[in-house]
């Protein structure tokens, strides 16, 4: 099970020495391993809570382990910080919310390792011309005094790779980075990789799409619910071995069997456009139907549908409901019109952590709860305990606040607290991201059990496999502008990646 | 989904709840032991008439604090509110110069108050302004009203049926204001605590943008408490107008910190989210109750500040102090 | 070049100008540059503690002891100067920056340390610097006859046609504005307030780099609570009563986003003057000085929904055409 890396002379750059790391009752990383050599592409291949981004905070100093070695050229190391991390050559892209909006893009690329001039002043000169330097080595076309909230999302992520350039790395840590970038701009990221490689930098490649791992990657190492399950050369193993290792039995994932009747027309949108994030919005959703959104990261689905929900004002564009026309100002009306939204950002906007379980659920309801405007926690505790039986919710109690229970049970109250509003659709935007795979299952089940009861479903996922398994339409998105309507024959795994990715279009 | 045979009670008396109780407990034993205190620290402390004297220091803030602790829970604050008693006051004086009836003066301080509250309620809510600056802002210009009008002059001259309500008893020593005090002590207990409104108050200082996701009125209910907030604002200037019978534009300077203090020390989390009534009342009488005892003991007022001032910080800083050693 | 011409501090200059040019037309003595010097002289210590205050600010704090800072240092230098009127006054100097500094400390440690929000961690230490110098004063006055001539001198003493107060001013600009853009340090105080959660990926210390603002802003009121006291030749329990709003103000004016990140010494230095300018104009164009709180009031509000507009997050950006060309 040890391969030899390609030179065999080489020893390892950086590895973890069964590091475990642990939160309040949670064991993220339990004793475990990874070894990354010069020269090499490594992608660490996971689940989501597979403990992919622990030991990437780990590598780059954000959390400390509770357990076991960090070793850089085989001697052990702490890595206190930030700037620890980056003074042992360890450097990582993260995704672009980690970067400065109100800073120049050239101080966003040298903010802590600025160059300096006289008395050790920054050299502003310096910095934009080095800064222009990276970006041009990394054929970005993004003028480094432009201030950084200028810029688009995937020019932002560029950013954060010449970020990651500008420190004289010798590990490099690729967290998803091709997540939000055009085809051609992820081949350019291909051939970025290819010329770190030849300098003779270790890569750590952290992602989901498995055409990717087997172009770029060298060695692959799989984690499994925080333990580490395997590692080896790329070229001796498959697709579906990986897929194994990763969910530990071998599935096609399985989705619930649906014979969907799909009833009249309940929502029609028509025209809908906004200044800078979507234009030429239409599409149209029937009773008992479960209409996809697929889409990269940063397409546009999130924002169309927090349209839909009365967040933000679309600038042109109407909404037909059940055949009205009706005006959504704010997501108040949107409930009241029978709409309802699970965002994907559970934390921030689904569930109020702080407050219980049955507070949570019974938001939208408490004029059906109460009387006069006077509380009545009977009637509370007794919705509450209805709906969230009926997702087979775990919790201590109903007293529980949200913000103690996993990620699958916190969405599973977020569902409940819409449903009890007897809603007509009901948008869920990646509804399983980031919940395990127990609980995943159940979120599915439960959008058919919605469906099949004659609800209207719009699922908006970056997942292949649930956006096949799930849809019986799919709307595909790139750029703010939908490309693609695909029925339940047309839809394949290539349609929906060369039609996201805009593969075969001219750019 | 089939019922499930799995049962989640509604409630356990969790360790939670538990704190929270004792934050109230451990303010109450506070406010018993500043009382003890002074009962033995001064003979005129045990004086029906003195401590009845007494809570006057607190009444007419604590009015203000319980709107302040409504706004302060749902994620906003109101600097402007000594500002709006100012501005109250200076109405209802330029009334009473012209031979208005108390009832009037009552309903010019009480509507200027609402005015002022719709004002800052607008530019928080409908333009979306921090509220902490935009409040900075009307303090100034609130007050600056009141001294473009007055300059360094005074109004007096009330009414005499105006004075029941700063310096009238309702029965023996119990005041209008120590009545209105209790009065609205419960009817905002009622509100934060008991129904639908104050439920919304919670969600949203614990979390305004899954509130606005969750289908709530965010800014009508922000709106609301800054126009309560206003509201209270001025029957406190109609009680501090009554009570002193004159009307300076720098009246109640600075009140508005003693305002935040009272909420903060009553357990009201400054960043928003929790906090209950009852706190703040037992926050108030502490505060009335070190005032009322430093000064039967000649301890000059400025003192007493510093005493203030080290129990806000202190009670913030002790508990997690003592976390830290132990942890 | 469109840039420019929208950013705040080119906006603030203008209507600074614009000011001074409307009140001149009637009375053309504002203008006269003696008129101006004193204006700038006169607002020195705005300016100053707009400075600190806007470091504080751009942390995502606020320090409303300024004031506090300012009035306890300048008694305790005021009662330094009573026993020891012979102390070389760079030695007083210094001891009012190092007093201001560590009260700034005091604020700074609170908030790092054991995390207690910095609205209530100011709102409370004002009140107990307040109390400590009547303590340590005993409520009494320090009148003029008691300073010694040389104390009282050194803000008024006029160095290349201009008072040392002034010069105190522009040196603090410069350093201030070398520091902010030039500096690790600087940078730090931007990029804590303005993404805090990407700070700790770079390898900052949100919670440090906060106590040094409040250090900061502590040593600056320090020093201007010694040219304060030095300046009216009198120290008293009230002094700079309330000061810390006028400077929260000048800040506000200034641009600089309560919701920390953005600002700049510009920003703060404009905003105070913008300030000075009306309070000392008022009574050349014979209006009442009560006018002035209700003035400056309106400028805050007006000032607030401008930066509002300009600072707006441009939400995502996803269709090509709305990114800047390169």
């Amino acid at each position: 099970m040890q391969p030899q890396p390609k030179a065999a002379a080489q020893s390892a750059i950086l590895s973890l020495d069964a590091v475990t790391k642990e939160f309040p009752g949670v064991r993220a990383l339990s004793e475990v391993s990874l070894t990354l050599y010069p020269g090499q592409v490594t992608a660490l291949i996971g689940e989501n809570g597979a403990g992919k981004s622990t030991v990437v905070k780990i590598l780059t100093g954000i959390y400390q382990p509770d357990g076991g070695r960090i070793l850089v050229e085989g001697k052990p190391v702490t890595l206190a910080n930030a700037q620890a991390a980056a003074a042992h050559g360890i450097t990582a892209i993260h995704q672009e919310t980690v970067l400065f909006d109100e800073l120049s893009v050239a101080e966003n690329i040298f903010l802590g390792h600025a160059p300096r001039g006289r008395f050790g002043l920054i050299d502003t000169k310096a910095m934009v011309a080095q800064a222009r330097d990276i970006l041009t080595e990394i054929e970005a076309p993004i003028d480094p005094t432009t201030r950084l909230r200028d810029l688009s999302i995937a020019s932002k992520h560029l950013v954060a790779i010449a970020r990651a350039l500008s420190i004289d790395a010798r590990v490099v840590i690729m967290d998803e980075p091709t997540a939000a970038l055009s085809h051609k701009e992820i081949n350019e990221l291909y051939d970025l990789v290819e010329k770190l490689k030849a300098q003779g930098k270790a890569i750590l490649f952290i992602s989901h799409k498995f055409d990717e791992i087997f172009r770029i990657a060298d060695r692959y190492a799989v984690f499994r619910d925080g333990q580490f399950v395997g590692d080896g050369a790329i070229q001796d193993v498959t697709q579906g071995e990986l897929v194994q290792m990763m969910v530990g039995r071998a599935v096609d994932q399985i989705f619930p069997k649906r014979s969907p009747r799909v009833g009249d027309e309940v929502l029609k949108v028509v025209g809908y456009d906004h200044p800078t994030e979507f234009a030429d919005i239409n599409f149209t959703l029937r009773r008992g139907e479960i209409l996809g959104f697929y889409g990269l990261i940063g397409a546009g689905r999130s924002e169309v549908m927090q349209a839909l929900y009365g967040i933000t004002k679309p600038g042109k564009g109407a909404v037909r409901i059940d055949g009205q026309v009706r005006v959504i100002r704010s997501p108040a009306d949107a409930v009241a019109h029978g709409i309802v939204y699970v965002p994907e950002d559970r934390g921030r906007q689904g569930a109020i952590t702080a407050l219980p379980i049955y507070q949570n659920v019974t938001l939208p309801s408490l004029h059906r709860t109460s009387r006069n405007g006077f509380l009545r926690l009977a009637h509370e505790f007794a919705l509450a305990r209805d709906y969230t039986a009926r997702l087979d919710l775990r919790a201590a109690s109903l007293e529980t606040a949200v913000g103690n229970l996993s990620g699958g049970n916190q969405q599973k109250v977020v569902i409940a607290k819409w449903l009890a509003t007897q809603p007509k659709v009901i948008i869920l935007d990646e509804p399983t991201k980031g919940i395990d795979i127990g609980s995943k299952a159940a979120v599915h089940e439960f959008m058919a059990e919605l469906a099949a009861q004659g609800l209207a479903v719009i699922m908006v996922s970056s997942e292949i496999p649930e956006v096949l398994g799930m849809s019986d339409r799919v709307i595909v998105m790139r750029q703010g502008r939908i490309v693609a309507e695909l029925g339940k024959d047309e839809m394949t795994p290539e349609t929906l990646v060369r039609r996201a990715a805009g593969i075969g279009e001219t750019e | 989904m089939s019922p499930t045979d799995r049962f989640i009670p509604d409630r356990l008396q969790s360790p939670l709840t538990r704190r929270v109780k004792s934050w109230e407990t451990l303010l109450l034993a506070v406010a018993v032991a500043i009382f003890t205190f002074n009962a033995f620290a001064s003979p005129y402390f045990l004086n029906a008439w003195n401590l009845s004297d007494a809570t006057f220091n607190f009444t007419e803030k604590a009015m203000i604090a319980f709107a302040m602790a409504l706004l302060i829970i749902a994620g906003e604050i109101d600097l402007s509110v000594a500002s709006i008693v100012a501005l109250a006051s200076t109405a209802m004086g330029a009334a009473a110069q012209i031979g208005a009836s108390p009832a009037v003066l009552v309903v010019i301080g009480l509507t200027v108050g609402l005015i002022c509250g719709a004002f800052n309620g607008l530019l928080v809510t409908v333009m979306g302004l921090p509220s902490i600056v935009v409040t900075i802002g009307t303090m100034s210009l609130f007050r600056g009203i009141s001294y473009i009008v007055l300059g360094d002059t005074a109004y007096g001259g009330y009414p005499a049926g105006f004075k029941f309500f700063g310096q009238g008893y309702v029965w023996w020593v119990i005041s209008f204001e120590l009545v209105a005090f209790a009065v609205l002590a419960l009817a905002f207990g009622v509100l934060l605590h008991l129904t639908n409104f104050g439920r919304a108050v919670y969600a949203i200082g614990n979390n305004p943008v899954a509130s606005l996701f969750s289908g709530l009125r965010v800014g009508r209910v922000k709106f609301i408490l800054f126009l309560l907030t206003g509201l209270m604002a001025g029957v406190a200037s109609v009680c501090l107008t009554s009570r002193l019978g004159s009307t300076r534009p720098s009246i109640g300077f600075g009140m508005e910190l003693e305002v935040v203090t009272m909420v903060v020390l009553g357990g009201v989390n400054i960043l928003g989210g929790s906090g209950t009534i009852p706190g703040v009342v037992i926050a108030a009488f502490i505060m009335g109750l070190v005032t009322f005892g430093l000064g039967l003991l000649n301890v000059p007022g400025i003192v007493m500040s510093i005493v203030i001032g080290a129990l806000l910080i202190g009670v913030i800083a002790l508990p997690r102090l003592w976390a830290m050693w132990r942890g | 070049m469109n840039r420019y011409l929208q950013s705040r501090e080119v906006i603030l200059s203008a209507a600074i100008l614009m000011l001074i040019l409307l009140i001149s037309l009637r009375f053309p003595a504002f203008i006269a540059p003696a008129n101006l010097a004193n204006v700038f002289n006169d607002t020195s210590p705005l300016m100053i503690l707009a400075i600190g205050q806007m470091i504080v600010i751009l942390t995502k704090c606020i320090d409303l002891s300024v004031a506090a800072t300012l009035a306890l240092t300048g008694m305790v230098v005021s009662l330094l100067n009573i026993a020891a009127p012979d102390l070389p006054l760079v030695v007083t100097i210094m001891i009012a920056l190092s007093l201001g500094a560590v009260l700034g400390m005091v604020n700074g440690l609170l908030v790092w340390k054991l995390n207690i929000p910095p609205i209530v961690v100011t709102l409370g230490t004002m009140t107990i610097y307040r109390g400590v110098i009547f303590l340590i004063s005993n409520g009494k006055w320090v009148n003029a006859h008691e300073m010694s001539p040389a104390f009282k001198a050194l803000p008024r003493h006029v160095f290349l046609g201009f008072p040392l107060l002034s010069w105190f001013a522009l040196a603090v600009i410069v350093i201030a504005a070398v520091v902010m853009t030039r500096t690790t340090l600087g940078r730090a105080f931007y990029a804590v307030g303005g993404n805090p959660h990407a700070s700790v990926y770079t390898g900052l210390n949100v919670g440090r780099t906060q106590f040094w603002a409040f250090t900061i802003s502590g040593a600056l009121a320090g020093l201007t609570g010694y040219l304060w006291v030095s300046r009216y030749a009198v120290a008293y329990v009230d002094i700079a009563g309330g000061f810390e709003l006028d400077v929260v103000a000048a800040c506000v004016i200034g641009g600089i986003s309560i919701a920390g990140g953005i600002g700049s010494v510009g920003g703060a230095v404009l905003g105070a003057l913008f300030l000075g300018v009306i309070k000392n104009a008022l009574p050349v164009i014979n209006i009442s000085p009560f006018w002035q709180l209700a003035i400056s009031g309106t400028a805050i509000i007006i000032a607030v929904v401008l930066n509002s507009r300009a600072n707006r997050p441009p939400g995502r950006i996803i269709l090509k055409q709305s990114e800047p060309a390169a």
